[in-house]
């Protein structure tokens, strides 16, 4: 009976306190056994973070580069003009009256005065048919007010209001809107950031299935170690840890390789891109990732890495019971 | 610490592995269960380790009725049974020390805590030295002895052997025998389940017989 009360002080329990403190201390010890367990494989470790950073790589550079060009078509919206025919028999002094009250107009910042001379004289300088123009006896260009409105993407209507006054007036041949183009570009570029979104949602999801499947795999090797575990008490919290960290592991460094992928193809592309916009006199300078995208793109990954895991060890840990 | 009341187990192919067993184990009492194979002897240590749940009847082990504990609770529920199997169940990437320290990483004991408890039960089964090796360099009777170091280390207050003798000498399963005596004598509750008649006949200890599914005799040493 001594021997027997004896026994039983003996079988202590950890303190609660001690408990708390394993508990943390196993997560960090998990979090770098899982990495270890990883480096031991570093072939089919890297394997399986390239094909994740890949699929990642895709929707990130398509959203940055569409970020670009947004920006890019934005700079051009504010500088959108309205280009003011003016009839031929209108005399400079007269252009110039009209441009002064247009210029008071509320939703017109400026109004720039070209003259038939002045026009004539830029066209042959940057169309380079300034030989044919020698051959035309009268000045065949008209004199043109170059009217820059008030503009915002919600008074797209304010815009074509003055579009049509300008058009009105007496004076005016033709008023023409410079923007047109631009209003296409953005109808595109809402289509390809539609396109952006779908792939991303179905190469997520595809990275969701990568995981799962590596896994899947990881479980079923180590079933034995799973049996043993449950054989002398580990907790399915226990047994899924090391799981959910290969995974966490797994997107956190297809992340980083998705990053690295997008970023060296900015910089390969971005002096390419330089010379292209100076073509078209354009200071542009193409804008590497954001802190904010890449920040989304490494908590998604991580994100997409434990969901992966965590619908594998769901799926497969019941299966696997001591015999 | 042990009791089966009409307790009956048939798997789902129809088999009946056990019928109506009716038994009880003190606290600190030690036992062999025995029969040929397929008799049972399996199953009814599976119904204690609650591997499998009985199909009719109770089966109540430290005052817990086994059919109340939740699939949740099977794992803390376990921690208190030590069990040992003839495949020893040894993970074999993990040194001797590795794998004894399981079930007290399991159970959250502290680092210091977990040296100390992994040496004492090392040292019990006389395998101190050995501590740094593989499973995989160690003999069978010494790898047994690492099992049941592991099933030891938390000091369960009941141990389960399913032939731990199975594969070993009459020389080394005495000395395991002599291991399960000494828990016995510090207060462990002890079943073991071996055909090994030979062995277990020279030992005083109550003797469980089970044939086809039934307990068909219950000796005690002294009668």
């Amino acid at each position: 009976m001594n021997t027997q009360t004896k026994h039983r002080d003996t079988q202590v329990r950890p303190a609660f306190t001690t408990l708390i403190r394993s508990y943390f201390i196993r997560h960090i010890q998990v979090f770098f056994y899982s990495l270890g367990q990883l480096s031991r494989a570093p072939l089919s470790t890297l394997m399986t973070c390239m094909v994740i950073g890949i699929a990642l790589a895709l929707p990130t550079g398509l959203h940055t580069l569409l970020k670009n060009a947004q920006q890019l078509s934005g700079s051009w919206e504010s500088t959108a003009q309205i280009s003011v025919f003016l009839k031929k028999d209108i005399r400079p002094t007269q252009a110039k009256k009209l441009k002064s009250d247009i210029q008071a107009w509320p939703d017109v910042i400026s109004v720039h005065y070209i003259s038939r001379e002045q026009a004539l004289k830029e066209f042959q300088e940057l169309s380079g048919f300034g030989d044919a123009l020698k051959a035309l006896n009268s000045n065949p260009l008209p004199s043109v007010l170059v009217v820059k409105p008030k503009i915002s993407k919600a008074s797209e209507r304010a815009t074509e209001r003055l579009l049509s006054k300008l058009t009105n007036l007496t004076q005016t041949d033709k008023a023409q809107l410079d923007m047109q183009w631009v209003r296409r570009l953005y109808a595109i570029m809402n289509i390809v950031e539609r396109g952006v979104l779908i792939l991303g949602f179905l190469l997520a999801l595809a990275v969701l299935l990568v995981v799962g499947n590596t896994i899947r795999l990881a479980i079923q090797n180590r079933r034995k170690e799973i049996v043993v575990m449950k054989l002398i008490g580990g907790t399915d919290a226990f047994i899924r840890r090391p799981f959910l960290y290969t995974g966490f592991w797994y997107g956190l460094f297809g992340g980083i390789i998705a990053g690295l992928l997008v970023s060296f193809t900015l910089i390969s592309i971005g002096s390419p891109i330089e010379k292209l916009t100076t073509l078209y006199q354009n200071q542009f300078q193409l804008k590497s990732m954001t802190f904010l995208t890449t920040f989304t793109l490494l908590s998604l990954s991580v994100l997409l890495g434990l969901i992966g895991s965590w619908i594998a060890v769901g799926r497969h840990l019941r299966d696997i019971e001591p015999k | 610490m042990i009791r089966f009341v009409n307790a009956s187990k048939r798997y789902s192919s129809g088999f009946d592995a056990l019928q109506n067993v009716n038994f009880h184990m003190a606290p600190g009492e030690m036992a062999f269960l025995t029969g040929h194979s397929g008799a049972g002897k399996s199953s009814l240590l599976k119904l204690i380790a609650l591997l499998e749940r009985s199909s009719r009847g109770q089966v109540i082990v430290n005052n817990q009725n086994l059919t109340k504990v939740s699939r949740r609770n099977i794992p803390y529920f376990r921690r208190n049974i030590g069990i040992i199997f003839q495949d020893h169940q040894l993970l074999f990437d993990r040194t001797v020390y590795d794998n004894v320290a399981l079930p007290l990483i399991i159970a959250g004991f502290s680092h210091k805590d977990i040296g100390k408890r992994v040496r004492a039960a090392l040292d019990k089964v006389g395998l101190l030295s050995k501590e740094k090796k593989y499973p995989i360099t160690l003999s069978g009777g010494e790898q047994q002895r690492v099992g049941i170091a592991r099933a030891v280390v938390n000091k369960p207050p009941l141990i389960l052997a399913d032939e731990p003798t199975g594969n070993l000498d009459p020389e080394l399963s005495a000395e395991i025998m002599g291991l399960f005596q000494d828990f016995s004598d510090v207060g462990v509750t002890v079943l073991v389940a071996t055909h090994d008649i030979a062995l277990i006949s020279q030992l005083p200890y109550r003797l469980l017989t089970l044939k086809d599914g039934k307990l068909i005799n219950d000796s005690q040493p002294d009668s």
